[in-house]
């Protein structure tokens, strides 16, 4: 295993500051920096009910770069890997609080709520109402009974989507917080992975795999999954990630099973080197599995959205539409991490 | 001389040894971390120790909690991830010493009590589940034990209590954090918040006892 990947950085122990100026740079004034670590739109109407993402750096484009129009409204940003500070989350908090509330959420990492936790409490002392929605779409990290263990991976995006669409025309934090429940309830991911990224400030792989093997369910900062099987082909791999997608809403009592007639929003997402050829192949064969099953996709992301430095693999996530989530879906969106046209619906 | 007791200059002293002791172990811990998570504990532990070598030098401090809590807090605004929390509680446990000019046996136990009752609550890990806990709640519950002993005596007690609740973590399966989702493939490697720990105590009893 090489140690040292070829980085263009400065100071290895800066990355995660120097990155969030350059993100603010690269938003050109529709969002700036605030306190230590965190970034916030610019022009929150007063009194909208605000959404607060964040979590460790290294993961670009998320969850920073998911600040923007009909999306979330800041993020609290910690250095690589690990979570924001309770301070970076209340800074972040007092930014994007309008006297409506704010609503966390955030992947489900110990560290991510001991520190999100603390932020709330220093943030409650000060009047502001806070919630939190965990996000935990790994289907491969714990059983459906046990989903206060799973770790939240890409479908964040599409949750963050379509919550920060909910926000918008939310009246209450009540109304986000349901609305942002539901969303986390319908979205299913299941992530493998081929080799691992590095730590910046070590230049050391963040795990080791051999080199003929995928790990199955890996999460993505390479937590290992079910199971280490052979290198495979996309047509191949594609129909068992899928299998594991649909045998979690068959096995989970709190959802119905997928079934014919359904709509799905579906997102390939890379974990940083695979590359979009291959999200592409895997794409198509999905797709085909899907239409087989009688489930229809609603709309596509496809892309290295939610990445851990130069890991490869990928994942799959699924988020079941209904008329409510589609009213989420449709509008819109614009950031650095993602952005999308209304969907015109007949 | 060993000593018995620890005014506000000796803690403030020790803390700034005990800061560069987990310093220097940083490839260790990260190598530790690396074999049961992604590897970072060492830079986060370091971060944090640097951010509260700088507190510590600011001084000012009259009572013995006061670069106790100076130093946990530092680290809870500097590290993040889940350590940033769990150690900087750790110090901040320091609080239950307020107005104290000295830190002795009972003084220990008192703050290292209210140090571990502080991680368990926050983080929801109790002993058995491979994290620093197993080697903070023997080291806590050995101060306890021993109180009535002499300073050197009671933290060399405390120092190894927690260096074998570190070894005994080995044996554990890891159910929190990371390094939860390896389940049995944790069995053989040593917690690294335990490790962090253990240095924590040893660098403490050098310094007491030299």
């Amino acid at each position: 295993m090489s140690l040292t990947q070829k980085k263009l950085i400065n100071d290895p122990l800066n990355v995660a500051d120097e990155l969030l100026d350059g993100l603010v740079d690269a938003y050109d004034g529709e969002c700036v920096k605030v306190g230590r670590r965190s970034i916030v739109k610019s022009n929150i109407p007063d009194n909208k009910v605000a959404l607060l993402v964040g979590g460790g750096s290294g993961h670009e484009p998320i969850y920073h770069g998911l600040v923007g129009r009909n999306l979330a409204d800041g993020a609290a940003c910690g250095d690589i890997f690990a979570a924001p500070t309770p301070d970076i989350v209340l800074e972040a908090t007092q930014a994007v609080n309008k006297g409506n509330g704010v609503l966390f959420l955030y992947g489900n990492y110990a560290g991510d709520v001991m520190n999100f936790d603390i932020g709330a409490e220093d943030a409650e002392d000060e009047d502001i109402d806070v919630r939190t929605v965990l996000i935990w779409d790994d289907v491969c990290s714990a059983p459906p009974t046990e989903k206060e263990k799973r770790r939240g991976i890409a479908g964040l995006v599409p949750i963050v989507k379509m919550a920060g669409a909910a926000s918008q025309t939310a009246t209450s934090l009540d109304q986000l917080e349901a609305a942002a429940k539901k969303i986390v309830l319908q979205t299913r991911s299941v992530g493998v992975s081929m080799s691992p990224g590095s730590i910046p400030a070590t230049g050391m792989p963040t795990f080791n795999i051999d080199a003929d093997k995928i790990g199955l369910g890996m999460g993505i900062h390479g937590e290992p999954g079910v199971a280490e099987i052979p290198m495979t082909t996309a047509d191949e791999l594609t129909p068992m990630m899928l299998d594991l997608i649909f045998k979690d809403f068959t096995e989970d009592p709190e959802v119905e099973s997928l079934k014919p007639g359904d709509e799905v929003v579906f997102f390939v997402n890379s974990l940083g080197s695979t590359t979009m050829m291959e999200c592409l192949i895997c794409l198509k064969k999905a797709k085909q599995f899907l239409n087989e099953r009688g489930v229809t996709i609603y709309d596509t992301m496809v892309g290295p959205l939610v990445t851990c430095q130069e890991m490869s693999g990928i994942s799959f996530s699924v988020t079941r539409l209904d008329d409510e989530l589609k009213s989420y879906w449709n509008p819109a969106c614009e950031s650095i991490c993602y952005s999308k046209m209304e969907t015109i619906t007949a | 001389m060993a000593k018995e007791s620890l005014n506000s200059e000796e803690t403030t002293a020790m803390l700034h040894l005990v800061a560069d002791a987990i310093i220097a172990a940083e490839p260790l811990l990260s190598q530790a971390d690396r074999d049961l998570g992604d590897g970072d504990h060492g830079i986060g532990m370091a971060r944090g120790m640097n951010a509260a070598k700088e507190a510590l030098a600011a001084g000012g401090f009259s009572t013995v909690d006061e670069p106790l809590v100076a130093t946990g807090k530092a680290m809870m605004s500097s590290m993040g991830g889940a350590s940033g929390v769990v150690f900087g509680t750790v110090f901040r446990g320091g609080k239950e010493l307020k107005g104290s000019n000295l830190l002795d046996s009972p003084g220990l136990a008192k703050w290292l009590q209210s140090a571990a009752d502080g991680v368990m609550k926050r983080g929801g890990a109790k002993p058995g589940d491979k994290t620093m806990i197993d080697a903070l709640v023997p080291a806590a519950e050995k101060a306890a034990e021993v109180q009535s002993l002499s300073l050197p005596e009671a933290v060399t007690a405390v120092a190894d209590a927690a260096e074998a609740g570190k070894e005994a973590s080995k044996a554990m399966i890891a159910t929190m954090g990371r390094a939860k989702t390896l389940g049995e493939k944790s069995v053989g490697f040593p917690d690294a918040g335990a490790l962090s720990m253990t240095i924590i105590f040893s660098t403490m009893r050098d310094y007491i006892c030299s």
